[in-house]
């Protein structure tokens, strides 16, 4: 995935040539928080360790990849949080519903997982479609989203916890528990939306307009982009992600509340920006926000392994890891 | 103008009239923003329901605020516009609400302060309040007694605040007496998803644990799933807190994986709105300070502590 930026070449040599090294130090960030991890504690790089923490961070991973084409557009999307609890809430309630009508579990979740890839999308074109026909502010319109998905979702749930009903649960929970190959199917979910998400932003025509307006919207207007059409499809991308996240995230714990995915907006634009995304949009790779999201749930588990550090500390020490890791790439790539 | 002038004042008139009548309960509690305070925020309603069905002369107005300055706003609207007689307040936090809440009192309002003090002693009539230390040392008991006063265990902390400290003060308390060795204590931030990989991290760390106290029952769910997915639930029991329904149930089923329950209750707003409305109902005193008990649930008084309606 790190050389799906790399254009074809004839010979090795060119081919070396075109990687952008100045642009792998997330991944260099990555190995050194890998070693540290190794020298804290002997089970750090178990397959169980590495496959629990992979298989957290596709959540967030998923999320940032939506993120990167939003963000790389100059846009921003503070919502997908409140949106991932108010899309699992939702998910949860017509589930239970269907399960009520004597129908086969698997037909109930794959009427679940459509419903809420639906959802996702219309939340999604909403947030985009009150951007570009609304000309509103992205940060305002998604502030605003962050509180009404919020309610939502608490309202929903009528303040409590909305929990999935057991025989539903029972079946669909190998989607985040179950492996093939080894390998727990969030990680090759997390792993075919990367691939899916590079390609299109790398390799066709939309992800080249997505760029142009993320560098200068009017210079892509003047190129006759669409530009609207351009930036609500960018949200929609967005809410789709977050529809993929939910789906993966409703089978491990089976319920949602008001406090389910509280601050995932930060952490998804910190997983893209760690991942060498321009906040002020233009340019950013997928593979780089994959990086991002992965580097963010080890910090977590380092610091969980270790009584080296004071519980205290643990924000302190996730803040300055996230400041480093973009410094280092601001002063490699010269900008 | 001077026609709608006169309704107006025709309208005040009324509205003092009918305000003689009858006495103003204002509640104040945070939001439901998470399970216990969706139980504050239920039983709040329910007790609401309950008081002025049986106290025609009773009027209660229930706000709720997302934080401690919205809360502080939501006071004076309660003085201003539905000018109430009594206060009962379940501060976000003790001490950016004192001076608000003795503002409150010195209009001669009746205050009930509910769960956490507020900074400065002396502005309340009544105070109704959990026990915090006595969650720490009832689960702290009931691990070292259980285990037999010797094993390894893990802690999962809430958010740092001083209701946390408060828990695992006295809980270390009872363990440090005892040959239980403390593995590690975390920040679970009283969060499912937290707890669960928390504890996923726990399980990855240690290979030998007796016990887990979650003390929290939010945190204890995501402790379980964790346990589940390790394959380790029969090597180890969970102590949460606070009365979920949900655990209550498993406890009341007899689930080794979760023996006990710690109460915590948010039904504790119900007791100081009672409180507070028989004050204004009958002549008995009622001044003072309640401290509500954080009992032990079991098996056997499991069924005294389930209410199934309630959102918690």
């Amino acid at each position: 995935m790190a050389r799906s930026e790399a254009a074809p070449a004839p010979t090795w040599r060119r081919h070396m040539r075109s990687i952008p090294w100045q642009s792998l130090t997330p991944l260099l960030g990555l190995v050194f928080l890998l070693i540290i991890g190794s020298l804290l504690h002997p089970a750090f790089l178990t397959p169980t360790n590495l496959l629990n923490v992979l298989t957290r961070s596709a959540f967030i991973g998923i999320i940032a990849v939506g993120g990167t084409f939003v963000i790389i557009a100059g846009g921003i999307d503070l919502s997908v949080g409140s949106m991932a609890a108010f899309l699992a809430g939702a998910m949860i309630l017509v589930m239970n519903a269907l399960a009520r009508n004597d129908l086969e579990p698997l037909t109930i979740i794959l009427l679940g997982v459509g419903m809420v890839l639906v959802a996702g999308l219309l939340a999604g074109a909403a947030n985009g479609l009150a951007i570009t026909r609304g000309r509103i502010e992205a940060f305002i319109v998604t502030l605003g989203t962050l509180g009404i998905f919020r309610s939502l979702v608490t309202y929903l749930a009528d303040g409590g916890t909305i929990s999935l009903d057991f025989a539903i649960r029972g079946v669909y929970r190998p989607v985040y528990f179950g492996s093939f190959l080894g390998i727990p199917y969030p990680v090759w979910v997390f792993a075919a939306v990367a691939i899916i998400g590079a390609i299109v932003l790398h390799r066709t025509r939309f992800g080249r307009y997505v760029r142009a307006i993320g560098s200068n919207q009017e210079v892509a207007r003047y190129a006759s982009v669409r530009v609207e059409r351009i930036r609500t499809l960018t949200f929609v991308i967005q809410g789709v992600c977050v529809a993929i996240a939910v789906i993966l995230y409703v089978p491990r714990l089976g319920s949602a509340s008001g406090s389910t995915g509280i601050l995932w907006e930060l952490e998804a634009i910190a997983a893209v920006i760690i991942g060498g995304t321009a906040l002020k949009g233009g340019s950013g790779h997928i593979w780089g926000t994959v990086v991002g999201a992965i580097m963010l749930s080890f910090i977590g588990n380092v610091l969980n392994l270790t009584t080296a550090i004071s519980e205290y500390l643990n924000g302190a020490v996730q803040g300055l890891i996230i400041i480093g890791a973009v410094f280092l790439q601001r002063g490699r790539s010269g900008r | 103008m001077p026609r709608l002038t006169r309704i107006v004042l025709v309208l005040f008139v009324l509205a003092l009239g009918f305000g003689f009548a009858q006495t103003v309960i204002g509640v104040s509690i945070p939001a439901a923003t998470h399970g216990w305070t969706g139980g504050v925020n239920w039983w709040a309603a329910e007790t609401k329901a309950r008081l002025e069905a049986a106290y025609p002369t009773l009027q209660i107005v229930i706000s709720t605020a997302g934080s401690a300055s919205e809360q502080a706003n939501d006071l004076e609207d309660l003085i201003a516009i539905h000018q109430i007689d009594a206060l009962v307040i379940l501060p976000f936090e003790s001490d950016p609400l004192t001076e608000p809440v003795a503002s409150v009192k010195d209009r001669g309002v009746f205050v009930t302060v509910v769960d956490r003090g507020l900074a400065r002693e002396g502005i309340e009539d009544v105070h109704v309040a959990g026990n915090n230390p006595a969650l720490g040392r009832v689960s702290g008991e009931y691990i070292s007694e259980r285990l037999g006063g010797e094993g390894n265990i893990v802690v999962l902390r809430g958010i740092p605040t001083v209701i946390d400290n408060e828990r695992v003060e006295a809980f270390m308390e009872v363990i440090d007496q005892t040959n239980i060795e403390v593995l590690d204590m975390r920040y679970a931030n009283w969060n499912r998803d937290d707890g669960f990989e928390v504890m996923q991290d726990f399980l990855t760390r240690f290979p030998e644990i007796d016990a887990v106290w979650a003390q929290d029952d939010d945190i204890a769910i995501g402790v379980i799933e964790a346990l589940e997915q390790a394959g380790r639930t029969d090597e180890m029991f969970v102590v949460g807190g606070a009365g979920m329904k949900e655990m209550i149930l498993r406890v009341m089923e007899g689930d080794e994986l979760v023996p006990v329950n710690v109460l915590y209750p948010p039904a504790m707003i119900a007791t100081a709105m009672e409180i507070t409305a028989l004050n204004f109902v009958t002549s008995v005193p009622v001044l003072g300070r309640y401290i509500l008990d954080s009992p032990l649930i079991t098996p056997e008084n499991a069924a005294d502590y389930y209410f199934p309606d309630s959102p918690f």
